[in-house]
């Protein structure tokens, strides 16, 4: 049977499909680890971007920590957290390190992203809205904020799908996620497994992407809307 | 950590490294290769650039496990499966950098080339790429220290360099390897960022004070 026909057969098996080895529990934890990773690497990073942003300090810090995070492989990072925390006998086994590790890996592109982004906010504007009487919290969350708002979403498209491709690696180091059928796959020598897997992972990565594009091109002021992206924002993969 | 296991593991270590920068080498230069003209085009015919950014960052977006998986039924557990995704990843940064780079040349200096009689080959070539350089060198930069960290997950196809040892550590539950590989793999990565730094500084030395 040629590969495509294979590959066909496989996504029609019913018991492809039930269970917990079936696709929807292998997206629903796919999806939920990469979620509650963003979420709290969005909780970590924004805030301390915007704010290294506003007060022009950290500058150094806030670049470099992705320059940094490009430097350390994705899964180096997954293996050496499960060592760390496997270590200290957390309950949970992959699940706990994994998340760490994405939590990781998410923050820098956030954190440079809103850095960048509110340091670009032209100064003329910021002294414009102060000659208006603006106090320093109405400034931030008015004026500056909204205006760096298209870099800070880029930081967290940025950061969403590198958790999405890095929570696929974390099939690897014992945890679950679509990356199960891919490594599997491997193992078992499985080509159908493999694509499978690969098609779906790939899939979420795309819809990930588009989608958080979608939601960036309607929140996005319009006047905002024209202008391009610096090269120098912050791309990375997994 | 065991370091009569990284003493035993002299040559293997460096054999491995060396594996390591020759992929990420080969990468880079054939995705380099491919994104000249691919930048060329999207710059001179400006209804190809938005495709040829979709397919790179498509291409970009899709996860590296995913990708490999996709080529090994093809070309199987090889150093050519390796390849093709390691380029295949250069190629978004690259081709961004040198359209972006190839834009920020002032129109007043192309104006004034074309008026001291270059055509489109020298202002190309002699105007163009050099006032280009460093931020196609700062793409080549992101596009070096993305692949060594890349290279590291192509170990899962048996062509790692120094992601064997990351794997080796994992499957074996060994922290020595692991720990080995990550620092080699990280220093490479440092290195490599420092040196392109340090060639932009020396390639185009106007941009000394104000890019780092």
């Amino acid at each position: 049977m040629s590969l495509p026909a294979e590959v066909i057969e496989w996504f029609t098996t019913s018991e492809h499909w039930r269970g917990d080895f079936g696709v929807p529990h292998r997206l629903t934890e796919h999806a939920l680890m990469s979620t509650a990773a963003v979420l709290a690497a969005v909780i970590i990073g924004l805030p301390l971007g915007i704010w290294l942003g506003h007060r022009g300090r950290g500058g150094a810090l806030a670049i470099n920590l992705t320059n940094v995070g490009r430097a350390v492989p994705s899964l180096a990072i997954l293996a050496l957290t499960q060592q760390a925390i496997g270590l200290r006998g957390w309950p949970g086994f992959g699940a706990r390190p994994a998340f760490v590790a994405l939590v990781a890996l998410a923050v820098p592109p956030l954190v440079t992203n809103a850095y960048v982004g509110m340091r670009g906010v032209d100064r003329d504007v910021v002294e414009a809205a102060r000659g208006m009487g603006m106090t320093g919290g109405e400034l931030l969350w008015r004026v500056e904020v909204p205006i760096a708002l298209p870099l800070i979403l880029a930081g967290l498209r940025t950061a969403s799908v590198q958790v999405v491709a890095t929570a696929t690696l974390a099939a690897v180091t014992a945890w679950g996620g679509l990356g199960r059928f891919i490594v599997d796959g491997f193992g078992q020598q499985d080509d159908a497994q493999i694509v499978a897997g690969a098609l779906l992972v790939g899939l979420l990565a795309l819809v990930t992407e588009l989608g958080l594009a979608a939601v960036q091109r309607r929140v996005v002021s319009e006047g905002l809307r024209a202008q391009h992206a610096p090269v120098d924002d912050a791309l990375a993969a997994a | 950590m065991r370091w009569d296991w990284v003493r035993d593991h002299g040559d293997d270590i460096l054999a491995a490294t060396r594996q390591h920068v020759e992929l990420t080498l080969l990468a880079v230069a054939i995705g380099l290769v491919l994104s000249f003209p691919l930048g060329l085009a999207a710059r001179r015919w400006r209804r190809a650039e938005g495709p040829i950014l979709g397919f790179t960052g498509a291409l970009f977006t899709i996860p590296s496990l995913a990708l490999f998986g996709l080529l090994v039924p093809f070309t199987g557990l090889s150093r050519t499966t390796a390849e093709i995704g390691l380029v295949g990843y250069t190629l978004l940064i690259l081709v961004r950098n040198i359209v972006a780079g190839l834009d920020g040349v002032p129109d007043d200096v192309r104006e004034a080339a074309q008026g001291m009689g270059y055509r489109p080959l020298g202002l190309l070539l002699r105007v163009e790429l050099p006032l280009a350089l460093p931020v196609i060198v700062a793409g080549i930069r992101i596009a070096t220290v993305t692949t060594i960290g890349l290279v590291t997950v192509t170990g899962l196809i048996g062509q790692g360099g120094l992601g064997a040892f990351i794997i080796e550590g994992i499957n074996r539950d060994f922290r020595t390897p692991l720990v080995v590989g990550s620092v080699c793999s990280i220093a490479l990565a440092l290195i490599a960022d420092v040196t392109l730094a340090g060639a932009t500084r020396l390639l185009a030395p106007w941009t000394r004070d104000h890019t780092s």
